[in-house]
C-alpha cells in the first residue's frame, strides 16, 4: 500500500471530514497535552488532508494525546482532530511490532492503588 | 420504573465505595433498581475508529440486555457511561456498525440503540430531582467547601453525551448544594486529569492532575468530588496532595445518613 492509499484509509477510519478545517487553531489552543506534542492536533488534520502520513506515524503525540475530546468540542467546523490522531495511532499499533506497552514490564510501573480501568484503557489505546 | 444497574469492573474492585454508597443511596431514595445480568466490561475506552466493531460488542451486549429489562441502563463510572452512551449512539445512527454488530451477535431481537443510558447524576437530577434529595438529607454537609471535578468523559463530545453544558457545567454544583455543602467553582474542573498515560508518561499525568488540584485549592475548595475511578486515582496519586478526593456517592450517603 502506498502512502496515498494509507492516508485515504486513515481519513476514512477517522470518520471526520478534514477538508472542513479552516485552520483557526482552536483545537491546539485547547489541547491539555499541547506542550508534550511534537505534532499538534491542528497539524494532524492538515497533514492528513495533504496525505503526509510518514511523520504522523512517527509522532510522539500519538502517546501524549489524552483522548479528552476537548479539540472535538471546540472545533467550530465540526472536525474531530482526536479522531484523526486515533486513526493514525491505530495504523501504528495494528502493525506487527507496533505495541507501545510491554505487558511483562507492567508490574514494576504500577502500585496497589491503580484501577483496572487505567490498565485496560492503556492497553486498548497503545496495543493490539 | 426499574433501572438496570451497571457497576463495571473497577467498581467491583478498586472503587468499591462508589458502588456500595451508590446502592445504599438508591435504596434510601426509593429508586427501583437491579444489577444487570451477565454484564461485561464496557471496554474502558470508546473505540473511536469507524472500522472498529469487535471492541464495541461487549457494550452492545449490555445495552441489549438492558433493553430486555426495561430499557433504562444506569451507570456510575464516567468511563463506562461514556463508552456505553457512545456505542449506543453508533447502534442508533451508524448503519455499518449496527449491521455488523447485529450480524455478529445474532441476538434474538435486533438491537438498534433503544436503551436509554443514564448516569447516576442524571438520575438524581432528572428522575429523582435535587429538591427531593435536599428534602431527604438528614445530615447536611454544612460549612464544607467542595469543588466539583467533571473531567472529560461525562461532558465531551457534548453532541453525543448531552450531559450538561460542556464548557460551564453545573450539575455537580447543584448536587453539592442539595447535600447542604457550598460548591466552589474553579477553572480546571472540566480539564483532563492525565487519563491513561500515568504509567507510560508519568510526568504528563502529574502535570495535569497538579494543575487541577492547584486550581481547586486556590479557589478555596477543601475537597473534590468525582464520579470516575481513574480521575480519583490521578488526582490523589499525581495531584498536589492538598485536596482530598471523594466519590460523590460517598458524600451523598453521608448526607442521607446511610454511611456506616
Amino acid at each position: 500500500m502506498d502512502r496515498k492509499e494509507q492516508a485515504k484509509l486513515i481519513k476514512e477510519r477517522s470518520g471526520t471530514d478534514v477538508r472542513k478545517c479552516m485552520k483557526c487553531g482552536k483545537c491546539s489552543g485547547r489541547c491539555p497535552a499541547y506542550a508534550e506534542m511534537d505534532i499538534k492536533p491542528h497539524q494532524f488534520v492538515s497533514y492528513i488532508e495533504k496525505g503526509e502520513v510518514e511523520k504522523l506515524l512517527e509522532s510522539k503525540s500519538l502517546y501524549t494525546c489524552l483522548s479528552c475530546f476537548a479539540c472535538v468540542e471546540r472545533c467550530p467546523r465540526g472536525v474531530a482532530p482526536a479522531n484523526v490522531i486515533e486513526a493514525v495511532r491505530q495504523e501504528v499499533v495494528r502493525a506487527q511490532g507496533g505495541n507501545k506497552v510491554q505487558a511483562e514490564k507492567i508490574p514494576e510501573t504500577i502500585n496497589e492503588a491503580i484501577p483496572q480501568q487505567l490498565l485496560v484503557s492503556m492497553f486498548r489505546k497503545f496495543n493490539k | 420504573m426499574k433501572f438496570s444497574y451497571y457497576p463495571g469492573c473497577t467498581l467491583k474492585t478498586k472503587a468499591k465505595q462508589l458502588d456500595l454508597y451508590g446502592r445504599k443511596c438508591l435504596e434510601k431514595l426509593g429508586v427501583d433498581f437491579e444489577e444487570i445480568k451477565e454484564w461485561q466490561c464496557c471496554g474502558a475506552v470508546y473505540p473511536v475508529s469507524k472500522d472498529e466493531v469487535a471492541t464495541k460488542l461487549s457494550a452492545v451486549r449490555t445495552l441489549a440486555n438492558a433493553k430486555a429489562e426495561g430499557g433504562k441502563l444506569l451507570t456510575l463510572c464516567s468511563a463506562c457511561h461514556h463508552v456505553l452512551k457512545r456505542v449506543n449512539d453508533d447502534m442508533k445512527n451508524d448503519d455499518n456498525i449496527r449491521l455488523k454488530a447485529n450480524n455478529y451477535l445474532a441476538l434474538d431481537e435486533e438491537y438498534a440503540g433503544e436503551t436509554d443510558v443514564i448516569h447516576y447524576l442524571e438520575l438524581l437530577r432528572d428522575y429523582v430531582g435535587f429538591d427531593k434529595i435536599k428534602a431527604a438529607v438528614v445530615n447536611p454537609l454544612k460549612n464544607q467547601k467542595i469543588g466539583a471535578y467533571y473531567g472529560c468523559l461525562l461532558l465531551r463530545p457534548s453532541e453525543t453525551l448531552a450531559f450538561d453544558n460542556p464548557e460551564n457545567p453545573k450539575i455537580i454544583e447543584d448536587f453539592i448544594t442539595a447535600i447542604g455543602a457550598t460548591p466552589v467553582t474553579y477553572a480546571f474542573r472540566n480539564e483532563c486529569c492525565g487519563a491513561y498515560v500515568s504509567t507510560t508518561s508519568k510526568d504528563l499525568a502529574v502535570k495535569k492532575s497538579t494543575k487541577v488540584t492547584d486550581s481547586a485549592k486556590n479557589a478555596g475548595a477543601e475537597k473534590l468530588v468525582t464520579a470516575c475511578p481513574l480521575c480519583m486515582y490521578n488526582l490523589t496519586e499525581n495531584g498536589n496532595g492538598e485536596v482530598p478526593v471523594y466519590y460523590f456517592t460517598e458524600l451523598l450517603a453521608e448526607a442521607l445518613g446511610v454511611k456506616e
